[in-house]
């Protein structure tokens, strides 16, 4: 796995107290690891501040799983 | 009007986190002062406070873990987590969590806060101006907003009567308390979860209220007697923190359910001073006519009080009350017991008239004023028993319980033993 993949598996981790086994690709932050809609507006800024990556609210929206997310930050950095 | 009995406890303290662990502690005349240890307070004029002993939660210390999950921790300020695990407590004291709906929609939460998530505040006006807008997170608002401990308890347990919340400086839980009362009275709810919360011993919550001249300031070196109400030498509170949650309802129901009854509230007074933003009226007006409402409301006479918890911050303002109260009660002033508990806990602003409640609860259940400790040189000669350095085993049926806040807003609860 990536260094990107571990970083925002150890963010998804801690902000949402979920087993690291459970991140998976397709894994959905809201319908399986728990989120509400803020945690996920949180989960976006921790990804910015850990990447040093600005993600504007129309990109966030499509952010909606795990693998999303690498792919996104994977790309912008 | 419905008559309105306690049924449930909850409390967490600068003595411990528990309605019993604080109660023997505080009858055994310890002290919750120390040195200041959540940050470093040395550059303040007060460096010591009353803290919430944290822990593994063993021998009264408070885990976190113990109230709400990281996950949930980590969105709330710690007012927050304090009011969370003292009505935790009282619902379970009192059995109270119910699965059908019915109850709870007749269930309703009224726990206020004098400031509310003032560090999360500055906190994040830190965070603002170094990293800018985009870092606030999305659970700083309602982390920190007053009205969130009754949100969040109502979440928690299905709670979906009343859902309300107090503002009034440190008359907060005893206007919380007396409130929910009332609403139970007028029948908008069967039982309220009702009290108060403060997590304010934080740098800017320490600095603010030394701008105020209100803080203790000389015993840097010995915190442990510095909150030393009546005495000569006190020289200004000790700030404390923590939450007290009691469970109020309606007295048929809660003999319709078996419940264990402590006590009856009944009567609640309150009056403004209109007189200064921080300081009371020379001649404590105010709060004498909040005693005075709540008795008429009761429809109990002065002298039938044996137990009064006194507001005594062990400010200049400690004499004043102690006046009014003597006032109050005239000839029989020498009859009656006031303590003031703050010596012990330090003054815990929202949530003191709630704690100090509890205590005043548990004086009744178990026959005992608790002590004024601190209290070497009484700077008038009272005509009321203090309970000077030791508790005061005697007769207690009929309590009153005095909170005076900021604004000049005044809140006086009485409550007694239960008769049929």
């Amino acid at each position: 796995m990536s260094d990107i993949a571990d970083r925002v598996k150890k963010i998804v981790v801690e902000h949402l107290s979920v087993e690291e086994d459970k991140v998976t690709e397709n894994a959905s932050f809201i319908d399986d690891l728990g989120a509400d809609s803020l945690d996920t507006v949180e989960l976006v800024m921790a990804f910015e501040e850990e990447f040093g990556i600005e993600i504007p609210d129309d990109a966030a929206e499509t952010i909606q799983t795990f693998g999303d997310a690498v792919k996104f930050i994977t790309e912008a950095s | 009007m419905r008559r309105v009995v306690v049924t449930g406890l909850g409390m967490v303290s600068p003595l411990a986190c528990g309605t019993e662990e604080t109660w023997s502690r505080l009858l055994a005349g310890e002290s919750g002062a120390g040195t200041i240890q959540r940050f470093d307070a040395s550059h303040l004029a007060t460096s010591y406070a009353c803290e919430v002993p944290l822990g593994d939660g063993s021998n009264g210390t408070f885990n976190p873990d113990d109230w709400m999950s990281p996950k949930e921790r980590r969105k709330v300020d710690d007012f927050i987590l304090f009011g969370m695990a003292a009505a935790d407590q009282a619902v379970r004291d009192a059995g109270w969590t119910p699965e059908d709906e019915e109850d709870r929609l007749r269930t309703g939460v009224l726990i206020g806060s004098g400031i509310g998530g003032l560090s999360s505040i500055a906190d994040t006006a830190v965070l603002l101006k170094e990293k800018g807008p985009r870092r606030v997170s999305p659970f700083f608002i309602p982390g920190s907003l007053i009205n969130l401990i009754s949100g969040q308890v109502s979440i928690r347990y299905g709670f979906k009567g009343p859902n309300h919340a107090v503002v009034t400086a440190c008359s907060t839980g005893a206007h919380a308390i007396g409130d929910a009362a009332r609403l139970i009275q007028w029948g908008d709810a069967d039982v309220m979860v009702a009290g108060g919360a403060e997590a304010a011993i934080c740098e800017i919550g320490i600095a603010g209220f030394n701008a105020c001249k209100a803080l203790s300031t000389k015993r840097g070196d010995d915190p442990e007697h510095a909150s030393r109400p009546y005495d000569a030498d006190r020289d200004g509170f000790v700030m404390g923190e923590g939450a007290g949650v009691v469970v109020l309802e309606d007295y048929e129901h809660a003999k319709a359910r078996g419940a264990k009854i402590y006590a009856e509230i009944l009567g609640y007074g309150l009056s403004g001073d209109a007189y200064h933003i921080t300081a009371p009226a020379e001649d404590g007006d105010g709060g004498y006519r909040a005693m005075v409402a709540a008795l008429k409301r009761a429809g109990i006479a002065p002298d039938a009080v044996d137990y009064i918890n006194a507001h005594g911050t062990s400010t200049m303002a400690d004499t004043i009350e102690l006046g009014a109260v003597e006032r109050l009660l005239g000839d029989k002033a020498g009859m009656a017991t006031m303590s003031s508990t703050k010596s012990s806990i330090g003054h815990l602003l929202g949530a003191a008239g709630a704690v100090e409640a509890i205590f005043s609860i548990l004086a009744i259940r178990d026959q005992v004023a608790p002590p004024t400790i601190n209290l070497d040189t009484p700077a008038v000669t009272p005509k009321l028993n203090l309970a000077a350095n030791a508790k005061h085993e005697r007769e207690v049926n009929v309590v009153l319980s005095n909170s005076f806040g900021f604004g000049g807003t005044n809140a006086s609860l009485v409550m007694g033993k239960v008769s049929d």
